[in-house]
């Protein structure tokens, strides 16, 4: 890390020998090699995807083996899946959110237990959720229904919208319940006494005066997740993302296409690398854009957040 | 008021059953994944096919380390696929870990208020990158600079995709860090100065030292993320399965395989279940880093307490 | 917050949200290969062919707006399973099925798979093209994908070590290449796999050391090698006339399977792709259409034995 002090070094109290300069002068490196690499990214995809996205890519569909046309499938197919993810994750998070800080003792076994579980599901890989919503979704749930309901057949025993959406809310419960029990945390404690003093019970001070408060953090978590959502790719590979349909997808056992899946499709699959290219950049740059958004909506809100909480 | 008590039991029973879904679905996680990876034990064509006493057999009658499922004598050697995941990990640590670090530093002990508050943001923006645009970028644009500034033979390699790693590991280790270096009471800071420490030495002996727990935390979770990582390692490691510790040949990962192969297998068959151990595998190693970190992080803490 | 009617508005969204949940989970009307009149079919399989069938199941369908055909790819393995376990009308595949897969099939289905070519394919040897080596011969294939040949001076090259690239050993590309080059023999542990002809065609076009198989690709910067038989036999360059003819020694037929003759929808589409309009199609994609004869739709259900004649394809 030899890169030069960056100008925007801050005035320390009378520095007195080399490494006083150095220090700082080293982490500052450190910081803005990282912004200069984000930069990097964007930059290049960005210049390598302007020139392609428009209005039509956006809303047409891919054409001649994908090396025209645009990519609004797998838009559909990404919204319909974290449409369908975050009507899971939403509830099951906040609820587990609201358990852990307005009902559970601190410190019991079973808050412990819980707490673990969270943080562990948080560091489960992606390509295992993947493995698990095939094995567990597809062929134990799924192929459990088909027997039941459809005499072997199958239309719920295979890949599809719906178990790659349970996979996805799996995998982003983690980022929801951190993100409500943050918001919760905010919400000063006065008031569930002045709520509880007036006779409300507890589970009318949760609802009435807890929560209301509380929906920025779960809107933070509910973005974060769909950002999740719409760029993970490992989980979805078996669940249910489909290479090209024709058709876009209207029932939740259909398969779908998928931005992030999409950006490896063309990345990797056509046979016409110079044609694909344009297209390429450009799917890059709307995903980007799309997450980018998500997230940077999700920063602010956690900044007031942070702020409300400091007050 | 016995029918709104009666409620109001039920809605804390129901809130905490709720609650309780996120142990049931670790736990499931685990059973069906190693359900699936059962009949390495049980069905006897499997266990002719692929012979769980010599996945980490090293030696033996032809070369039984190496990863060759398709062949007329299917080889499941998994050592190549765990060294190709501790080095592509190793290189992604090497490269993120002092980064985002110093970055952590930088921004909770030395930048202006206003940098700060246009950093940190923005350095966690990193996170909403898709790790497929990075495997993209790997693949496309740094995997050529990164052959020509090394002068390296093989243009996908370890080093590309530990590199490619590293950023998707940054955001989640300066988080981390850099929320406990700003948890250290801003009193430590005052009286050290107080002392006549200067600001770099108060950083470095100080605030990181007192942070020490949190850092470790953040650093293992950047080491978890590391290791399940997959669309980044499948398109930029080249995934060739060579036993070797050299990072600048091509690796293949336990996650790039299991994505890469899992399509193509008959379901329940030898292969079939051996990604599905793969996939256990995954689950157990980070499962146990989890623990572990957890476990030593408490205990540094209530040593740190103790001394201070 | 004033802590007003949050409790009527709570329900009212948990109301909304379990409709809408009900609504969605309706159960869909039964589709696949069973049903007779079908308007709705799943293809599934190589990726080598997923190009190709999207664009059948595109023209097929701006003709027949009442049908329904989805293209998935993952690979000719994904497929094979895929239609042993019925989730797939129609399995694309780019090798023939084993006959431990035609077992299961026959087990599981209660039919024997039926085989139709639908398209030929030459397999492409792509080198960098600042690469002077002027033609290879399987043999020398064999020997550099083996490992036992490590630098390019071997084969007539220059003197630099060769970095080989391969495919998924899910494609049937990898499994014709296993089988027919490398006479089953095991690919050498460095053989970089990637997961698609582009990524193939990619890696090759930027390492002028490297060697790459798969199908016919197009990428600024790599070179189609022509391939001869026996070492020191004529080259042949993977051009129509010489794969249609059956001069290019790495072509193969590339297949549906279906279990059983396919009926209904299936059928159909089958007609369509083996028409002259369809195997149009073929060429335009970058494969080669099957020869005049074979391409008339048949009546009969084509069996393995009508395979694409003039190929040295598959058992």
């Amino acid at each position: 890390m030899s890169a030069p002090p960056s100008p925007a070094l801050p005035s320390l109290a009378a520095p007195r020998g080399a490494r006083d300069r150095v220090v700082p002068a080293l982490a500052a490196a450190c910081a803005f090699l990282i912004v200069a690499m984000l930069g990097i990214i964007l930059g290049m995809v960005g210049i390598g995807g302007w020139e392609r996205l428009s209005w039509e890519f956006l809303t047409t569909a891919p054409r001649n083996g994908m090396s025209e046309g645009g990519i609004f499938p797998a838009i559909f197919g990404t919204s319909f899946l974290v449409l369908v993810m975050t009507v899971a994750v939403i509830p099951l998070g906040v609820t587990t959110a609201i358990w852990l800080h307005e009902y559970a003792r601190p410190g019991a076994l079973r808050t412990r237990a819980i707490r673990l579980a969270v943080h562990n599901l948080a560091g489960v890989p992606s390509i295992v959720f993947g493995l698990f919503g095939l094995g567990f979704f597809v062929h134990f749930v799924g192929g459990g229904l088909d027997e039941f309901l459809y005499g072997g057949q199958p239309v719920y025993g295979k890949p599809g919208i719906l178990w790659a959406a349970l996979t996805m809310a799996l995998l982003t419960l983690p980022v929801v319940i951190v993100a409500t029990e943050e918001a919760l945390r905010a919400v000063p404690d006065d008031h569930r006494r002045a709520s509880l003093a007036l006779g409300a019970t507890r589970l009318q001070t949760v609802l009435r005066v807890v929560l209301p408060q509380a929906v920025p953090g779960i809107l933070t978590g509910g973005i974060l997740a769909v950002s999740r959502g719409a760029g993970e790719v490992a989980p979805i590979l078996f669940t249910g993302a489909a290479y090209y349909l024709p058709r876009l997808p209207t029932r939740v056992n259909d398969q779908f296409m998928h931005m992030g899946y999409h950006v490896y499709v063309l990345a990797t699959q056509s046979p016409d690398v110079e044609k694909t290219r344009p297209l390429l950049f450009a799917t890059v740059l709307a995903l980007l854009a799309l997450t980018f958004l998500l997230n940077l909506a999700a920063v602010l809100l956690r900044v007031r957040l942070r702020r409300a909480i400091r007050r | 008021m016995p029918r709104r008590r009666r409620l109001e039991t039920l809605a804390e029973g129901a809130v905490a059953a709720v609650a309780g879904t996120v142990v049931v679905a670790i736990g499931l996680i685990f059973v069906f994944v190693a359900r699936e990876a059962l009949p390495l034990l049980t069905d006897p064509a499997v266990w002719e096919e692929a012979r769980p006493d010599r996945f980490f057999a090293l030696a033996g009658e032809a070369p039984r380390s190496t990863w060759q499922p398709v062949s007329e004598d299917p080889r499941y050697g998994v050592w190549p696929l765990l060294v190709g995941s501790l080095k592509v990990t190793a290189v992604a640590l090497a490269f993120a870990a002092p980064v985002s670090l110093g970055a952590a530093v930088y921004t909770s002990e030395f930048a202006p208020p206003r940098l700060r508050e246009f950093l940190k943001p923005v350095i966690e923006l990193l996170a909403g990158i898709p790790s497929v645009v990075l495997g993209f970028f790997a693949l496309l644009v740094m995997a050529s600079w990164v052959q020509d500034v090394f002068g390296l033979q093989y243009r996908l390699n370890g080093v590309v995709a530990g590199l490619a790693l590293g950023l998707a590991v940054v955001p989640v280790v300066f988080t981390v860090a850099e929320d406990a270096l700003r948890a250290v009471p801003r009193a430590y800071r005052d009286a050290a100065l107080a002392l006549g420490a200067r600001p770099s030495q108060v950083a470095l002996t100080v605030v990181v030292p007192s942070a020490l727990p949190g850092i470790l935390a953040a650093l293992i979770l950047g080491l978890g993320r590391a290791i399940g990582e997959t669309m980044i390692v499948l398109m930029a490691s080249g995934n060739a399965a060579i036993l070797s510790l050299d990072p600048t040949v091509s690796v293949r990962t336990l996650t790039a395989t299991i994505a890469a192969e899992l399509a193509e297998v008959v379901f329940g068959g030898a292969h079939y279940a051996v990604l599905f151990f793969l996939g256990a595998m995954l689950f157990v190693i980070t499962f146990g880093l989890n623990l572990f970190a957890e476990w030593w992080v408490a205990r540094l803490r209530r040593r740190l307490a103790g001394l201070a | 917050m004033k802590p007003t009617d949050h409790l009527p508005r709570t329900r009212w969204i948990a109301a909304l949200a379990l409709g809408l949940l009900a609504a969605c989970a309706r159960p869909p009307e039964p589709e696949g290969a069973a049903a007779g009149a079908t308007t709705s079919i799943t293809v599934k399989g190589s990726d080598t062919l997923v190009q190709l069938g999207q664009r059948w199941a595109e023209l097929y369908m701006a003709a027949h707006p009442e049908a329904t055909v989805q293209v998935t790819g993952g690979g000719s393995g994904t497929g094979i399973s895929a239609l042993i376990n019925g989730t797939t009308d129609i399995c694309q595949a780019s090798r023939a099925m084993k006959e431990s897969e035609r077992v299961a099939v026959k087990e599981k289905r209660g039919v024997d798979p039926v085989e139709i070519p639908v398209a030929l394919d030459g397999l492409a040897v792509y080198v960098h093209e600042s690469n002077p080596v002027p033609s290879l011969s399987v043999e020398d294939l064999r020997a550099l994908y083996l490992g036992q040949v490590k630098s390019w001076k071997e084969v007539g090259g220059p003197d630099a070590k060769v970095v080989l690239y391969g495919r998924e050993n899910s494609s049937g590309t990898y499994g014709y290449f296993k089988e027919h080059v490398l006479e089953e023999g095991d690919f050498a542990p460095e053989v970089q796999t990637l997961p698609g002809t582009a990524a193939v065609a990619d890696a090759v076009a930027k390492d002028p050391n490297g060697i790459g198989y798969g199908g016919v690709a197009y990428a600024r910067g790599i070179r189609l090698v022509p391939i001869s038989k026996e070492k020191g036999g004529e080259a042949v360059a993977a051009r129509l006339e010489e794969v249609e003819s059956g001069r290019y020694p790495l072509s193969r037929s590339l297949y549906w399977y279906t279990a059983g003759a396919p009926s209904g929808l299936a059928a159909a589409f089958r007609d369509y792709a083996l028409s002259p309009e369809g195997q149009k199609v073929v060429s335009e994609v970058g494969y080669y259409p099957l020869r005049v004869g074979a391409a008339a739709p048949p009546e009969a259900p084509a069996q393995g034995g009508a395979a694409s004649p003039g190929t040295d394809a598959s058992p």
